[in-house]
C-alpha cells in the first residue's frame, strides 16, 4: 500500500462510465512509487481495502449531475448515502465510505473527483468532451501527486 | 376486482441493475417478470472478426466480479476449436486462479450481501457498524482470494496474465508463498464462516429444483468436465460440453435483455452452488465435506436461502484445494502451449461462482472469430428465480408493498444474480386498480 492512492472507478461497458478507469490507466507507471494506482468496479470492500492505511486517497468516478459533459467536479467530501444515485457508482462509493467508517478504515484524506458523463449507453464509446476531461484530470493529478508529499510527521 | 402491481425498479445488493414487475388480479399473480440487463449480448457482436487470442481478454470485461470465469470458459472453447488442451501444472495454475475468484466472490456475497438478510440489517454497511469483527473476517477472506488472483493473474481484477494456451508468465514458488500463507488463515476463517451461517434462521422453503452443473470424475468441478443434470434423487444425466447446443436452448423474452434458457425443452432449471452441491458433494475436499455435514446440509439442499451455507462450504473447499495445489506446485516448463488457429467450432464451460458459464466460438478460415455465443449463469437461472418468486409472493399478496419488496429482494439474492455494472437503488411502486 502506498502512502497515497488514486482509485479509478467505473465500468468499461457503458460509454463515459469508464472515465475513472481511464484516468487510472493514464497514471499507472507515471507517478512516484509511493503512490498506488487502483482500478475498481466500485465494490465497497475493494475500495476500503484499496485506501486502508493511506494518508490520501483520490477517487475518480464518472457522475451525472446535469452539468455539461466533461465538467470536472472536485469534492473534499464524498457523496452522501442516497437512494437517488447521482452517478452510476455514487452509491457504491458512499457505501464504501460508510463501510470504512464503521471499520475505522478511512484514509487520512479523501478527495473525490467526479467527471460529468454524457453517454452511459452500454457499448457506447467515450464521448469527446469526457475524453478531454480524462486527459485534463490525469495531467492535473500527475502534477499534483509528483509534487505533493503526504501530510504526516516529517522524515 | 383488484389489480395490484408491485414494481421494484432496481434491486439493492444485487450486482447490477434489475427490476421486478408483478401484476396480480383477484389475489392471483397474472404476470411476474424479472427484468435484467445483461451485457454478454453485445459482447457477442463485438467479438466477431477478432483474432482467436482475443476473447479471453474481451469477455473478462463482462463482469467485474467474475472475470476469471469468462477467461477460463473462453480459453477452453478456443482451445477446443483449435484441437489444443491445457493439462498438468498449467491446468493446476488455472484451477488456482479460479479458486481465488471463488473465494473473492463468495466472501463478498456471504458477508456483505447475503448475511445482512438473516441478521436483520438492510445492508452490509449497517451490519459492519454492529459486527465489525465479523465483517473484518469476511474482508480478510476476500483479500486472500484477491491475493491469489493477483499472484497468478497479474492483478486482482481483470487479470491480464491469462492467454489462450496458458499464461504469459508463470509465477515462481516463492512468488506464491505469501498467498499460501494468507490462505492458511483464510481456511480457518472459512470454517468459522460455515459454522456462523449454519446457525442462521432459515425460512422453511424447499423447491423441487432441476439442477445443472459441470461434473468432473476427480474434482468438485470448477474448471472443466461434462455437464450433469438431475433432481438430486436419481443418478444425474450427463452430456459433453460440446453437445450443449443440443440440450440447452435460449429464447428471447420481451421484458429482458437476457435470454431465457431451456434444458431439454424444459424451462426453469437451476445452476449455481445448490446445483453443484447436489450433483458433486461427494467430491468436495474431506475438510469441506466435514464442514457441510456439521452444518447439517445433507446430501442435497433444496432450500435456496441455505445457499449461503453451500457458498461457505465452497470457500472451505476452494481454500483447501488451493493450499493442496500450492503445496505441490512446481513451475511449469513453459508458460503456455501453442494454440494454432484453424477453422472450426469449440465449446467451453466452467463454473463461475454463480453457476455454469458456457462459451462457443466458430473460427473462420483465417482463424478469426466468425460467431460467438455466451450463456451466462444468470440467464439460465432467470426463469427459475421467477418461479421461486411466484411461489413466495402468491400466498402473500395481501402484505404491504414494502414487505413484498423486501421478501422479493431476499429471494433474488439467494441466487446471487450477476447483472453486471453496479447501480444500486430502489424504486418501488405499487398500483391498485
Amino acid at each position: 500500500m502506498g502512502d497515497r492512492v488514486v482509485i479509478g472507478l467505473g465500468s468499461d461497458l457503458r460509454g463515459d462510465d469508464s472515465a475513472g478507469l481511464e484516468v487510472a490507466r493514464r497514471l499507472r507507471g507515471a507517478l512516484p512509487p509511493s503512490v498506488a494506482v487502483v482500478e475498481s468496479s466500485g465494490d465497497p470492500a475493494a475500495l476500503v481495502e484499496a485506501w486502508s492505511g493511506a494518508a490520501l486517497a483520490i477517487v475518480v468516478d464518472a457522475v451525472r449531475s446535469g452539468a455539461p459533459p466533461g465538467t470536472v467536479h472536485l469534492a473534499a467530501e464524498p457523496p452522501a448515502p442516497s437512494r437517488q444515485p447521482s452517478g452510476s457508482h455514487a452509491l457504491g462509493l458512499a457505501d464504501a465510505v460508510e463501510l470504512g467508517r464503521a471499520l475505522g478504515r478511512l484514509p487520512g484524506e479523501l478527495v473525490v473527483v467526479g467527471i460529468e458523463g454524457g453517454d452511459f449507453t452500454p457499448g457506447a464509446p467515450m464521448t469527446p468532451p469526457v475524453l478531454a476531461a480524462v486527459r485534463r484530470t490525469a495531467r492535473g493529478l500527475r502534477e499534483r501527486l509528483s509534487r505533493e508529499r503526504p501530510a504526516g510527521p516529517p522524515g | 376486482m383488484t389489480h395490484k402491481t408491485v414494481r421494484i425498479g432496481a434491486l439493492t445488493r444485487v450486482e447490477g441493475e434489475g427490476a421486478l414487475v408483478v401484476h396480480a388480479r383477484d389475489g392471483l399473480i397474472t404476470t411476474l417478470e424479472l427484468r435484467i440487463y445483461e451485457p454478454p449480448r453485445f459482447f457477442e457482436a463485438m467479438l466477431r472478426g477478432r483474432a482467436h487470442t482475443e476473447p479471453p481478454d474481451i469477455t473478462a470485461r463482462v463482469c467485474g466480479i467474475c472475470p476469471v470465469a469468462y477467461q477460463m470458459s473462453a480459453c477452453q472453447a478456443i482451445e477446443a476449436a483449435c484441437g489444443a488442451e491445457v493439462t498438468g501444472p498449467l491446468r493446476d495454475l488455472r484451477l488456482l486462479l479460479y479458486y481465488g475468484e471463488w473465494i473473492e466472490s463468495h466472501a463478498l456475497h456471504v458477508y456483505l450481501l447475503h448475511a445482512p438478510d438473516f441478521l436483520g440489517y438492510d445492508s452490509g454497511v449497517a451490519m459492519a457498524a454492529d459486527h465489525r469483527d465479523l465483517v473484518e473476517r469476511g474482508l480478510e477472506l476476500k483479500k486472500a482470494g484477491n491475493e491469489l488472483v493477483a499472484a497468478i493473474g497479474g492483478r486482482p481484477i481483470h487479470p491480464v496474465n491469462v492467454r489462450v494456451g496458458g499464461f504469459y508468465r508463470v509465477p515462481s514458488r516463492r512468488e506464491l508463498a505469501p498467498a499460501a500463507e494468507r490462505l492458511r488463515r483464510a481456511r480457518d476463517h472459512a470454517l468459522a464462516t460455515v459454522a456462523w451461517v449454519a446457525g442462521f434462521d432459515f425460512p422453511d422453503v424447499e423447491h423441487d429444483y432441476r439442477f445443472l452443473a459441470l461434473r468432473h470424475p476427480g474434482e468438485y468441478a470448477i474448471l472443466s468436465g461434462s455437464i450433469g443434470s438431475g433432481d438430486g434423487r436419481a443418478d444425474p444425466a450427463g452430456f459433453a460440453v460440446a453437445d450443449w447446443p443440443d440440450h440447452v436452448t435460449e429464447e428471447q423474452v420481451p421484458h429482458s435483455t437476457a435470454l431465457h434458457a431451456r434444458l431439454d425443452g424444459e424451462t426453469g432449471y437451476l445452476t449455481g452452488p445448490l446445483a453443484r452441491y447436489a450433483l458433486n458433494a461427494a467430491r468436495l475436499s474431506p475438510l469441506a465435506r466435514e464442514a457441510a455435514a456439521a452444518a447439517g446440509l445433507g446430501p442435497v439442499c433444496r432450500n435456496p436461502y441455505r445457499a449461503i451455507v453451500v457458498r461457505a462450504v465452497e470457500i472451505v473447499h476452494a481454500c483447501d484445494e488451493a493450499l493442496r495445489l500450492l503445496g505441490g506446485y512446481a513451475e511449469p516448463d513453459r508458460p503456455w502451449v501453442p494454440v494454432e488457429p484453424r477453422p472450426g467450432v469449440g465449446h467451453g464451460a466452467s463454473e463461475a461462482p454463480r453457476g455454469t458459464l458456457y462459451h462457443r466460438y466458430r473460427l473462420d478460415e483465417g482463424g478469426l472469430v466468425a460467431e460467438a455465443d455466451i450463456v451466462p449463469p444468470t440467464a439460465q437461472n432467470q426463469a427459475r428465480i421467477e418461479a421461486d418468486l411466484r411461489d413466495l409472493l402468491a400466498p402473500r399478496l395481501g402484505l404491504p408493498e414494502d414487505e413484498l419488496a423486501l421478501l422479493s429482494e431476499k429471494a433474488i439474492r439467494n441466487h446471487d444474480p450477476c447483472i453486471s455494472c453496479s447501480a444500486h437503488f430502489l424504486d418501488f411502486r405499487v398500483s391498485r386498480g
